[in-house]
């Protein structure tokens, strides 16, 4: 029998790991399928590819899907997200200048603090202001990215005002260290490595990691053209039968080194080495806690920062439909093929500061707490 | 014939077929044409110079901030579309194969603007095939110097003649599915390990 081969986009981030590891690792052979990752330079070539069919499934910004269901995109493709491709993996970095003024402001600053950054951040907007200085700039990758929106929530809950107060702007991510260097911006947020880069090269701090904002939260996604993906059932459940071995496969600690190696390879994401231990060591989270899970919860939450951004005025009724674009039902279908015991549920309960026990196909399944920084311990459900 | 005369922006790092696409823009009597070349900066350029038409070009890392500045435009007034989509049979298969993308201000007829985008597809299209056969050539070149010095280490190391070192390289080549080109790089990068001795042995 000749295997399907199945054409996969990808964006160089340290996120497409699974993909990648499912390709070069032969998972996609055990799964009867044969991946070609194609590396792009820009999530809208991923979109326009992935409508015409030159790509059969695609790592995607986790939004993407949702706003495209909500027709926010240039070009209306319907798509699907049957599997998150991970927790974590991007950060917030500031110029070594606005690091210096944050440190004024509140001295004893020291990264990793999400209030204190806030704070900080708000005094130098204010002095800014006083000193007739332009506020600082920041840049997310684009517009529908989770970036964008942990950046944006980071930013309100430290009282400040995105766009009005610290504009943001759109840059690929390879070029976020130089233009943080050119001082073209004063902060990005961005997957890894380029935060690591940027700080490797001395222009940048890195100050907040993902979970620091939020603590188990999406970043990419597996995405299907819908179309595609109902005509192929059988090779959409067979690639995420194949990326669920690829994601245990990264998540061991004893292929550390190896997959640091492939995914700094030329044909991956070019980049050294060096620069991938940090988000491999503590950015990604790529198996357990239900890391790949497509929760329903999370794609509401998107539509619902899209409404709060101004990006829509969809009403409730079309930000549930949207929110239904991530299909649980069809990464659980492929995970009971193997076996697994994953959620049996498609919202993540709000988990305040605790682990809780969610339903799962086979035994009650243990989450670790998925809170926001800024809610209280035990409040999570607002957030969700 | 009367053209409607449209402030178009063309954001390419390639400036020769930026030039192509401009001459092309020219020839239509469009003479409001910016090139900007640089990534950075963009969002700055593009918001002075509010243009009708954008052309980008498909390997530019810049696309998604032209679509974000749509999304903001979308907002305020102008209201900016792809040009072609998925409604248009085949139109952006055509665009994607020849390497380009184009935005319009909602509100341009869309025949008026059509020829616009025919031309940079056809012009980029034209380079593309221009560089690919550039490519071509400077490869067999390659490949031709490379198999010349392959076959005189193998004429020096097997005690053959020219012919019977072309057959060896070929028969290879086949053999594998590689290149004669390829075949005879990994002799010629071999070929220190065949002719010096190994350590210790001096």
């Amino acid at each position: 029998m000749s295997r399907q081969i199945l054409r996969i986009g990808f964006m160089p981030i340290a996120d497409a790991a699974i993909l990648l590891v499912a390709a070069r690792k032969g998972f996609d052979a055990q799964a009867g399928l044969t991946l070609s990752p194609v590396r792009e330079t820009s999530w809208a070539n991923i979109r326009d590819r992935l409508a015409v069919g030159q790509f059969d499934a695609a790592h995607l910004l986790a939004p993407m899907p949702v706003a495209s269901a909500l027709g926010l995109m240039p070009l209306q493709v319907p798509l699907i997200a049957p599997m998150a491709l991970g927790l974590g993996g991007n950060a917030i970095t500031v110029s070594r200048a606005l690091w210096g003024e944050m440190t004024v402001a509140l001295p004893g600053l020291a990264a990793g603090d999400p209030v204190a950054a806030g704070a900080a951040l708000r005094q130098v907007v204010a002095r800014r202001r006083r000193a007739g200085r332009l506020a600082p700039a920041f840049a997310v990758v684009h517009a529908f990215s989770a970036h964008n929106y942990e950046l944006r929530y980071w930013l309100a809950a430290s009282g400040l005002a995105p766009d009005a107060e610290v504009p943001i702007s759109i840059i690929s991510p390879p070029y976020m260290p130089a233009a943080l260097e050119n001082g073209g911006i004063d902060g990005f947020c961005v997957g890894e490595p380029w935060n690591t880069l940027a700080a490797a090269g001395g222009g940048g701090v890195v100050i907040l990691r993902k979970a620091d904002i939020w603590r188990a939260s999406p970043e990419k996604v597996l995405g299907f053209r819908r179309d595609w993906a109902e005509a192929h059932q059988e090779q959409v459940t067979g690639l995420i039968t194949a990326l669920l071995a690829a994601a245990d496969w990264c998540a061991e600690p004893g292929n550390r080194a190896e997959l640091a190696a492939l995914l700094a390879a030329p044909d991956a994401l070019g980049v050294p080495v060096e620069s991938l231990a940090p988000v491999l060591d503590h950015g990604l989270t790529f198996a357990g806690n239900a890391a790949t899970f497509p929760w329903i919860s999370h794609a509401r939450w998107f539509g619902g920062q899209m409404r709060r951004w101004g990006q829509t005025t969809a009403g409730p009724e079309a930000l549930e439909a949207a929110a239904r674009v991530y299909r649980p039902d069809l990464y659980r279908a492929a995970a009971t093929l193997l076996g697994r015991n994953v959620p049996a549920v498609d919202e993540q309960p709000g988990t305040g500061g605790a682990p809780c026990l969610v339903p799962g196909t086979l035994a009650p399944l243990r989450l670790e707490p998925s809170r926001f920084f800024d809610q209280d311990a035990g409040t999570g459900l607002p957030h969700f | 014939m009367t053209q409607a005369r449209f402030n178009i922006v063309v954001i390419d790092q390639d400036p020769v077929r930026a030039a192509l696409i401009r001459e092309g823009l020219a020839d239509a009597g469009h003479t409001q044409v910016s090139v900007i070349g640089e990534v950075h900066g963009l969002a700055r350029r593009i918001e002075a110079l509010a243009p009708d038409i954008i052309i980008i070009d498909l390997a530019n890392p810049n696309r998604d901030l032209v679509e974000h500045l749509f999304q903001i435009s979308r907002m305020v007034d102008k209201p900016v579309a792809m040009f072609v989509d998925r409604s248009e049979g085949g139109m952006l298969e055509a665009a994607i194969e020849a390497g380009v993308s184009a935005y319009v201000v909602d509100g341009l007829r869309r025949e008026r603007v059509a020829g616009i985008l025919d031309m940079a597809m056809a012009r980029f299209k034209a380079y593309a095939d221009l560089r690919r056969q550039l490519k071509e050539t400077r490869d067999a070149l390659e490949d031709r110097k490379k198999i010349d010095r392959a076959k005189a280490i193998l004429m020096k190391s097997r005690g053959i003649d020219e012919d019977a070192a072309y057959r060896l390289i070929r028969s290879q080549a086949m053999r594998t599915g590689q290149r004669m080109g390829e075949i005879a790089r990994m002799l010629i990068m071999a070929e220190p390990i065949l002719r010096d001795p190994p350590e210790g042995e001096t």
